[in-house]
C-alpha cells in the first residue's frame, strides 16, 4: 500500500515534470528569440518596450546561454510565481489567468454535480428495471444527448432563452456584478448562473455515465454475491444499493482526474458561444495570438491541476477499493 | 403421525423456467421431493441438470428471466405452521424472514460468493442483526463464534480481513459460516466442497454432521460427488436435465438402482478395487442443448435400454417401486 502510494506519487512528479518541459517548448516555439517576438508585438499593440528592458528580460531568462539554463532559469521565475507576461493583455499572466482558473474549476465541479446527480439513478435504474419502458426511455433520450453537439445545445438554450425570457443567459456574473470585486452576492449571482453552462456541458458526459452505470451495474447484479446477499433475507432494494451500486461505482472515481481537462478542453467553443470566462476560450485566443506565455503557462497550470487530479481519485479508489488498498486484483 | 416422518420442507412438481428470447430453458421440469428435519438428502446429477435452480427457486431467489412456473413449495415454519413458498412474494417481509433465518444456503462459488469490497464480518453481521435483533456489538461476538465453530483459526482477526483475502478453503469455511449464522433449520448446500482438498472436505463435511446432530438440521445437500452422497445422505434424489428420475434411500441407490442414467452414473465412478488404467464407462452423448430437449424421456438418446416407439412418445412419470424408491423409467412401469 506504502508502495503503491509512494509510486504514484512519484510518477505524478515525474509527469508534471514532463507537462513543464512541454510547456517550456511551447513558449519557444515561434521562430527567433522570444524577447524579440515580445518586443515586436508589444510595440506593434502599441506599448513600446525600451532597450534596456530588453535586455533585462534576456538576463531574466538567460537567452543566449545553453537551453537547460534557459529551461532552470524559466523554471526559477515559475516557482516564484512569475509567469511572464500576457502579450495581448499587457498584464502579467496570472493575473490573466487567476479568476478565470478558478471560474472553470467551479463550472467543471457544477457540471460532475450535474452529471453524477443525473446519471447514477438514472444508470441504476436502468440497470436494475432493465427492458422496462423507463429504460428504452432513458437509452433513446441519452442517445440524443450524444448525438447533440454542445455548441448546439449551447446555441438552442442563448435562443430559447432570448426568444422566452428575453434575457441573455449566457456568461457567469450579471452585468452588474462582472467587473465588481468578489463579494458575497457575487457568489450568490455566479450560482445563479451555473446550472445552464453546467448543463450544457454535463449533458453529454451524463448520456455516457449513464451507459457507463448501467452496464457496469449489469455486469455486477449478474454476479454470486448479490445473490448470497439476497440469500440472507435482505431487502432487495438494500441488496442492490449496498453490494453491487457500491462495486459499480467504484470505475467513476478514477474518473474525476480525467474531467478537469475534458471540461477545458472539450467546451471551448461551447464557452465561446454562452461567453463563459473560462480557461478555454484564453488558451484558444493565446494560440492563435501567439502569445506563447499565455500559452505555456495555461498548458502547464492544467496539466498540473490534472495531474494532482488524477492522484487523489487514484488515491481515493484505493481508499474505497480494499482489493487495491491491500494488492490484490 | 411422528414429528419425525413430517417434512420439512416439500418440493412437489416444481418447474422453473428461464424465459429468454433464444427460447425456454426448463431448468428444473416438474421437481418432487421431501426434506425430513434431522437428515439428509442429497441431490446428484450432471452440470446443467438445475440442481442450483432448484436451490435458488426455494429460497425464491431466481433471476430474472427465470420464473417459478408451476409446483408447490411448502416450508413447515418454526412454529408449526406451514406455508407455501411459492405463494409468497420474493422481496416480501415473510420471505424475507424465512431466508437466511431458517434456510441457510450455501452457494456454489465461494471464490465470488462474497463481496470483494466488504469485510467477511460486514457480511456475516449482517445476517446476525437482521434476523437476531441483537446489537451491532453482539452480532460481531455471534459472528466471530460462528467462524469459529466452521474451524476458521484466529476468527476474530479473520473477521475483519476480505473474502480475497482468504484461502479457499476458509472462504468456503466462511460461506458456511454465514448460512448457519442463524442457526436455521434447512441448510442447503450447493456445492460445499468443490475447490477444497480431500482433507479440507472431510473436515467440512464432519463439521455439517455434527451441527446436525447438534439442532436437528435438515441438510439438502447438492453435489456432483457420488462418494460425498454415500457418506453424508440419508436419501438421495436423482436429477435429470430439471426432473428426477429416480430417488430413495442411499441404500436403495446404491445397492439396487433402478434407472439406466443412475447406474450409468454409478458405473462412472472410480473404486478401489478396480484394476488401475481400466478406462471408466463415460455415459454415451452428452446433454442435450437446453433448447433441445428430446420429447419423450429425456435421457432416452443416451440410454442403453432405450425402447424404441415408447421411450421416444411418452414421457415416463416418477412411480413408486418399492416402500421408499421411486423411479421414471419405462422399464418399470408395467
Ligand atoms: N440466470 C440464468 N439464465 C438463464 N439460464 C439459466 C440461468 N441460471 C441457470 N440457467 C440454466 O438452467 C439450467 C440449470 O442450471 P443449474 O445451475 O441449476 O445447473 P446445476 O445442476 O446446478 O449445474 P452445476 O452442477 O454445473 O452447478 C442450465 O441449463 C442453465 O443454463
Ligand atoms: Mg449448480
Amino acid at each position: 500500500m506504502i508502495a503503491y502510494m509512494v509510486r504514484r506519487i512519484l510518477l505524478a512528479l515525474l509527469t508534471i515534470w514532463m507537462i513543464t518541459i512541454l510547456s517550456f517548448i511551447i513558449i519557444q516555439l515561434p521562430p527567433g528569440d522570444f524577447v524579440d517576438t515580445y518586443a515586436n508585438t508589444m510595440s506593434a499593440g502599441g506599448t513600446g518596450i525600451t532597450q534596456a528592458e530588453k535586455d533585462a528580460l534576456r538576463e531574466q531568462y538567460g537567452i543566449n546561454q545553453p537551453m537547460y539554463v534557459q529551461y532552470l532559469k524559466w523554471m526559477g521565475l515559475i516557482m516564484q510565481g512569475n509567469f511572464g507576461m500576457a502579450i495581448e493583455w499587457g498584464r502579467p499572466v496570472l493575473d490573466v489567468i487567476g479568476d478565470r482558473l478558478m471560474l472553470t474549476i467551479v463550472i467543471s465541479l457544477a457540471a460532475i454535480v450535474f452529471t453524477w446527480a443525473l446519471a447514477l439513478p438514472i444508470g441504476i435504474y436502468s440497470a436494475v428495471k432493465r427492458y422496462s419502458f423507463l429504460d428504452y426511455l432513458f437509452t433513446f433520450v441519452g442517445f440524443i444527448g450524444l448525438a447533440i453537439p454542445g455548441f448546439m445545445l449551447a446555441l438552442i438554450v442563448m435562443y430559447v432563452g432570448f426568444s422566452y425570457f428575453g434575457s441573455n443567459i449566457g456568461g457567469l456574473f450579471s452585468a452588474d456584478y462582472a467587473e465588481a470585486p468578489w463579494s458575497m452576492e457575487k457568489v450568490w449571482d455566479l450560482i445563479q448562473h451555473l446550472p445552464v453552462p453546467a448543463i450544457v456541458l454535463g449533458v453529454s458526459g451524463t448520456a455516457q455515465m449513464i451507459r457507463i452505470m448501467r452496464s457496469n451495474l449489469l455486469d455486477e447484479l449478474r454476479k454470486p454475491y448479490v445473490m448470497t446477499a439476497r440469500a440472507r433475507g435482505l431487502a432487495e432494494s438494500r441488496v442492490i444499493m449496498k453490494y453491487p451500486v457500491r462495486v459499480a461505482l467504484n470505475p467513476f472515481i478514477s474518473t474525476i482526474g480525467y474531467l478537469l481537462p475534458y471540461v477545458v478542453s472539450g467546451s471551448i467553443i461551447v464557452s465561446m458561444v454562452l461567453s463563459l470566462p473560462t480557461v478555454g476560450p484564453l488558451l484558444l485566443k493565446s494560440l492563435v495570438a501567439q502569445d506563447m506565455f499565455l500559452a505555456g503557462t495555461i498548458v502547464l497550470l492544467l496539466g498540473v491541476l490534472t495531474v494532482i487530479g488524477t492522484l487523489i481519485s487514484d488515491l481515493l479508489l484505493m481508499w474505497v477499493d480494499p482489493r487495491i488498498r491491500l494488492g490484490r486484483q | 403421525m411422528t414429528k419425525d416422518n413430517h417434512p420439512l420442507l416439500s418440493v412437489r412438481n416444481l418447474k422453473t423456467y428461464f424465459f429468454q428470447d433464444e427460447g425456454t430453458v426448463k431448468a428444473v421440469d416438474g421437481a418432487s421431493f421431501d426434506v425430513f428435519p434431522g437428515k439428509t438428502l442429497g441431490i446428484v446429477g450432471e452440470s446443467g441438470c438445475g440442481k442450483s435452480v432448484t436451490a435458488q427457486s426455494i429460497l425464491r431467489i431466481v433471476d430474472a428471466p427465470g420464473k417459478i412456473v408451476e409446483g408447490t413449495i411448502t416450508l413447515t415454519r418454526a412454529n408449526g405452521n406451514q406455508v407455501e413458498l411459492t405463494q409468497l412474494q420474493p422481496d416480501s417481509q415473510e420471505m424475507r424472514d424465512i431466508r437466511g433465518a431458517e434456510i441457510g444456503l450455501v452457494f456454489q462459488e465461494p471464490m465470488t460468493s462474497f463481496s470483494p469490497v466488504h469485510t467477511v464480518g460486514d457480511q456475516i453481521t449482517e445476517a446476525i442483526q437482521l434476523h437476531m435483533n441483537v446489537t451491532k456489538l453482539e452480532a460481531r461476538k455471534r459472528g466471530i463464534e460462528a467462524l469459529r465453530s466452521v474451524g476458521i483459526p484466529k476468527p476474530e482477526r479473520r473477521i475483519d480481513e476480505y473474502a480475497f483475502e482468504l484461502s479457499g478453503g476458509l472462504r468456503q469455511r466462511a460461506m458456511i459460516a454465514v448460512a448457519l449464522s442463524c442457526s436455521p433449520r434447512l441448510l442447503i448446500a450447493d456445492e460445499p466442497t468443490t475447490a477444497l482438498d480431500v482433507t479440507t472436505q472431510a473436515q467440512i463435511l464432519d463439521l455439517l454432521r455434527t451441527l446436525q446432530q447438534q439442532n436437528q438440521m435438515a441438510i439438502m445437500l447438492i453435489t456432483h460427488n457420488l462418494g460425498v452422497v454415500a457418506e453424508m445422505c440419508d436419501d438421495v434424489v436423482v436429477m435429470y436435465l430439471g426432473r428426477v428420475v429416480e430417488q430413495g434411500t442411499v441404500d436403495d441407490i446404491f445397492h439396487s438402482s433402478k434407472h439406466p442414467y443412475t447406474k450409468a452414473l454409478l458405473s462412472s465412478i472410480p473404486s478401489i478395487e478396480m484394476e488401475s488404467r481400466v478406462k471408466l464407462p463415460t455415459i454415451t452423448g452428452s446433454i442435450p442443448h437446453p433448447y433441445a430437449r428430446p420429447a419423450g424421456c429425456p435421457f432416452y438418446p443416451r440410454c442403453e435400454r432405450f425402447m424404441e416407439g415408447v421411450c421416444d412418445k411418452q414421457e415416463p412419470t416418477l412411480l413408486a417401486v418399492s416402500d421408499k424408491q421411486k423411479v421414471s423409467c419405462f422399464l418399470y412401469q408395467k
